[in-house]
């Protein structure tokens, strides 16, 4: 047990550790606010200090990936300015799928003062109560979001949400390898044997059916057992070809080239070719889902102003700009759009035609419970399947063997007992 | 003395409130549904996944094996060594188990990947790629590497105790290597080898961030579906609570068969 | 023989070590990349410290460390002594109770307290949080306390305790003067084990942490599962370092500690 007086010693070295770290600190963070004086200009800047000395604190938790976090130079940290201006601590925590933010709410544990779901999301959260009204006199902000992103069919009167960002699901591939034209790329490309190991798959059940439902012709908002099944029978056919299931890894995956073909959303899509040029993006034909996410305050929130003053925060035009530059979704925010650049307001990736998003985008909607536990559980299946068939009776015999082995031995040490007393 | 019985009161408060009834409540789960009834429906379903548990054992005992078969030699060399330099040895071989396991799986995550380093060295000689994280094998490498210490040490501490004087008599008594290796320092090292297994089983078969970060998400083991029913895409607390039961009793099981090669009365069950 | 235990250990030593030395070097690459090395750079270990999610979750898990183990060796040293002086029974099984976050899987302990923590948020005002990770590290730290300290009092003559009483000692002189120093050994490696478990605890606080407060673990797990950066090896290279620093200082201390104990004997 003595090798534990090291960790006695762990603590000096990790305090000096973190006194450089902080000694580091503050001379960047000068530098920061310079810089950010310069750009940032709010609309209203007594409306964001009523909490300036009130040492609240709100909890935002946000996909992975999703916000201007000032990891890249010359962009802004949005959390940190918003703690400059409103005196307001931003906890900051992410998640990676819609499933497992709706788990961590559902579970009550923690309490999140904003939360960012997607459209079918919010329209689950909506009906099981999960997220309250917003009062939008404290968000008079939502004044720039484009009209064509409000009553929305998930929250029909707006009542609930703001709308943060929007986009596609489309295709990600590396195009040195795949010499197609990308006109003829669609789904089955995520099945072809000739890219075995090189596929990656989207590790959440409604974006992974979504492809086969796709693929096979279906709505995509489907509640038909049948098609789900036939759907889950593709995708354990694909199984076989795929690399890995992921969600964010993709990021990581495709840049690095690991993988050849990934199924992902148009905006983080973007962000990766801008760093691997060996990589291109399409849309399927044969249809796919058109996401908005928008920004909520679940019923738990303890602060719930303070959460509306952020979500104000999120769409002062420079903040949404600055989000959007840096994630590359696309923004349903006007003053946003008109300061990004031509190249990018043209571009067919982010900001489609109408024609297109009519002729090829569904939205989802909130599927029926029965539905939505028949999807997770045919995932788990498809998930948990062998190539080859494991007899099922394997587990039980095993557990039957050890039973009898300790009985035996339990029996056997009785009977020595027996012997060493006479 | 009798009057210190009183101070264990802060502590059995605690272990009540703390330990028996979370797993009261886990059993308490596993046997009813949302609306409070009595259920066997969770546990029942838990079949369905027989095949998950039957990978989870599976993978966990190759790892297990592989880390004894490791772990032996390694901890009788270190046993045999000078007394100054054991403990040093000791030292360095159990220095990894120092950092933080996420890290070392880390680690074997950018070794195995496709454009990972082991990869790369095979394409300069012309081989490759060769597909090696996201398989079963890159989860027990992952397993092997990260619970090896958990068999050397248990192994280390019996085997150390075993006088260098029995071994001699042994051979001169005419013992040649093997007889030696299998009727005098395998049975003395019984204790540390039931002890190192179960070290190392009871962690591989509950494990979801080994399968996670190597496994690709296609080897899923028994920790993967719990973790889903409670915080992944699969929210169903009472099922996930049904199959945190049905580990229990299976790790009691092994546990008991364990214990009984163990001389040592002092155990659970 | 010789020959062949060598070249056995140097294998495992490659095995063990390997992995972590390349993690090292490529904390130094310029690029991305992980498997060529492009140039030599130590902005990942400037990024690193400038990273306030890491700064603050290492902030978090220091603190959280020291409390769960100061409150966890008080706990566990009085239980221990409470247990010890028990019947036969009741001590047995208390002690398998004890065992049991011990031999448990560490996900089903981290699930177990997840469902008590839900039921109490549920009813009183508790966050999952800071709170919550400090109870659920308690909960797991104290029976490593316990067990460190209970063999102890076996190793203990059951009548220095009376000797001294019959001495004058008054019953609470006789604890601290004979078992305190008795049981000192097993409080110090309990307060250290439960010390480092706490820093490295991964599982349990994965299951009971929320929306304020972040351990080390839980942010280098989110960490791995996005955009990667480098940022990890250079922190990995740095906790690595924090390791060995600390196992020399501890080896030397040992080492001199041995010498002198030699020569008091030798004299």
């Amino acid at each position: 047990m003595k090798q534990n007086w090291l960790s006695l010693l762990c603590i000096p070295v990790l305090l000096l550790g973190l006194l450089t770290g902080c000694a580091a600190e503050p001379v960047e963070e000068a530098e920061e606010s310079e810089s950010a004086a310069q750009t940032l200009s709010v609309s209203d800047p007594n409306y964001y200090t009523r909490f300036k000395d009130a040492g609240i604190s709100i909890n935002v938790y946000n996909w992975g990936e999703y916000i201007s976090t000032g990891a890249d130079e010359g962009t802004l940290n949005v959390n940190e300015e918003f703690t400059k201006l409103t005196g307001i601590k931003v906890n900051y925590t992410n998640y990676s799928t819609n499933e497992e933010l709706y788990a961590k709410l559902k579970g009550g544990g923690a309490t999140y003062d904003i939360i960012i779901p997607s459209d079918y999301m919010i329209s689950k959260m909506i009906k099981e109560g999960m997220v309250q009204k917003l009062n939008f006199e404290n968000i008079p902000n939502f004044g720039y979001i484009m009209d064509n992103f409000r009553n929305l069919a998930y929250d029909s009167e707006n009542a609930y949400s703001v709308p943060y960002t929007w986009g596609t699901v489309g295709i990600i591939y590396d195009e040195t390898v795949i010499d197609r034209n990308p006109e003829d790329i669609d789904w089955d490309i995520l099945w072809d044997e000739t890219y075995l190991d090189q596929i990656l798959m989207f590790d959440n059940p409604r974006d992974a059916f979504m492809i086969a439902e796709s693929m096979l012709g279906y709505s995509i908002n489907t509640e038909n057992p049948d098609e789900l099944k036939l759907c889950a029978e593709k995708l354990k056919e694909q199984k076989r070809v795929v690399q890995a299931y992921v969600m964010d890894e993709i990021f990581d995956k495709m840049g690095a080239g690991d993988a050849l073909i990934a199924p992902y959303y148009a905006g983080d899509a973007l962000t990766i070719m801008a760093e691997n040029d060996s990589l291109n993006f399409v849309v399927p034909a044969s249809g796919t889902n058109l996401f908005v996410d928008a920004m909520c305050i679940p019923t738990c929130a303890k602060q719930k102003e303070a959460a509306e003053m952020y979500i104000n925060f999120m769409c002062e035009p420079d903040i949404a700009f600055a989000n959007i530059d840096y994630i590359c979704y696309s923004t349903p925010h006007s003053a946003a759009f008109e300061m990004l650049s031509e190249d990018v307001q043209n571009d067919p990736v982010s900001y489609p035609d109408s024609e297109f998003i009519a002729e090829r985008t569904t939205v989802f909607v909130n599927l029926s419970n029965e539905a939505n536990q028949m999807m997770q559980d045919l995932w788990t299946e498809m998930k948990s399947a062998e190539e080859e068939t494991v007899n099922k009776w394997l587990a039980p015999v095993f557990l039957v063997v050890c039973l009898v082995m300790i009985i035996v031995i339990l029996i056997r040490r009785y009977i020595k007992s027996k012997k060493d007393i006479f | 003395m009798k009057q210190m019985k009183i101070f264990a009161a802060p502590y059995l408060v605690w272990m009540v409130v703390f330990i028996l009834v979370p797993l009261l409540m886990v059993g308490y789960f596993a046997l009813t549904n949302d609306e409070g009834q009595l259920t066997i429906q969770y546990v029942s379903d838990v079949g369905q996944y027989a095949n998950i548990f039957v990978r989870s054992i599976w993978l966990a005992l190759i790892a297990t094996v592989i880390c004894l078969v490791m772990a032996y030699p390694l901890a009788f060399i270190l046993s045999r060594m000078d007394k100054h330099k054991q403990g040093t040895m000791l030292l360095i071989v159990m220095l990894p188990m120092w950092m933080n396991f996420l890290l070392r799986t880390y680690a074997w995550m950018t070794l195995l990947g496709n454009n990972g380093i082991i990869n790369y060295l095979f394409s300069l000689v012309g081989m490759g790629p060769f597909k090696l994280i996201n398989t079963s094998g890159a989860v027990v490498l992952g397993m092997v590497y990260n619970y090896l210490p958990f068999m050397i040490l248990p192994l280390y501490s019996v085997m150390v105790k075993i006088d260098k004087s029995v071994i001699e008599a042994a051979t001169d008594l005419g013992c040649n290597f093997w007889n030696t290796l299998f009727r005098v320092i395998v049975p003395l090292s019984v204790p540390g080898i039931t002890s190192g297994i179960t070290m190392v089983f009871v962690p591989a078969i509950s494990t979801f961030i080994i399968s996670r970060m190597l496994g690709g998400g296609s080897n899923l083991l028994i920790g993967d579906l719990i973790e889903m029913q409670f915080l992944g895409n699969a929210y169903n607390p009472h099922l996930g609570a049904a199959i945190s039961l049905v580990l229990m009793v299976i790790i009691l099981l092994i546990m008991t068969v364990m214990n009984q090669f163990s001389p040592d009365d002092q155990v659970l069950i | 023989m010789k020959k062949l235990a060598n070249l056995y250990l140097v294998l495992v030593m490659l095995f063990l070590y390997v992995p972590i030395f390349v993690l090292i070097v490529f904390s130094f690459n310029e690029s991305k990349s992980r498997s060529v090395f492009s140039g030599f750079t130590l902005d990942w270990y400037v990024r690193l410290f400038n990273n306030d999610i890491i700064i603050s979750s290492l902030i978090n898990t220091i603190i959280i460390a020291i409390l769960t183990s100061v409150i966890s060796t008080i706990l566990g040293t009085l239980a221990a002594i409470g247990i010890n002086s028990m019947r036969k029974l009741p001590k047995a099984v208390i002690m398998n109770i004890t065992n049991m976050p011990i031999i448990n899987p560490e996900i089903v302990t981290g699930v177990s307290l997840m469902l008590l923590f839900v039921f109490f948020a549920a009813r009183m005002h508790l966050e999952f949080g800071f709170v919550t990770l400090l109870l659920a590290h308690i909960t797991f730290d104290v029976p490593y306390v316990i067990l460190n300290i209970m063999p102890k009092f076996k190793q203990m003559d059951p009548h220095l305790c009376e000797a001294a009483q019959d001495l004058g000692c008054s019953p609470f002189q006789a604890f601290k003067k004979v078992v305190l120093p008795e049981i000192m050994p097993g409080i110090v490696s309990g307060f250290l084990i439960a010390f480092t478990y706490s820093l490295d605890d991964f599982v349990i606080s994965y299951f009971t942490s929320g929306s304020t407060s972040q351990t080390l673990p839980i942010t280098i797990y989110s960490m791995t599962r996005r955009k990667i950066s480098p940022e990890i090896n250079a922190l990995s290279t740095l906790i690595f370092l924090v390791v060995v620093i600390v196992l020399i200082v501890k080896n030397i201390i040992e080492t001199r500690a041995a010498k002198k104990n030699g020569t008091y004997k030798g004299a």
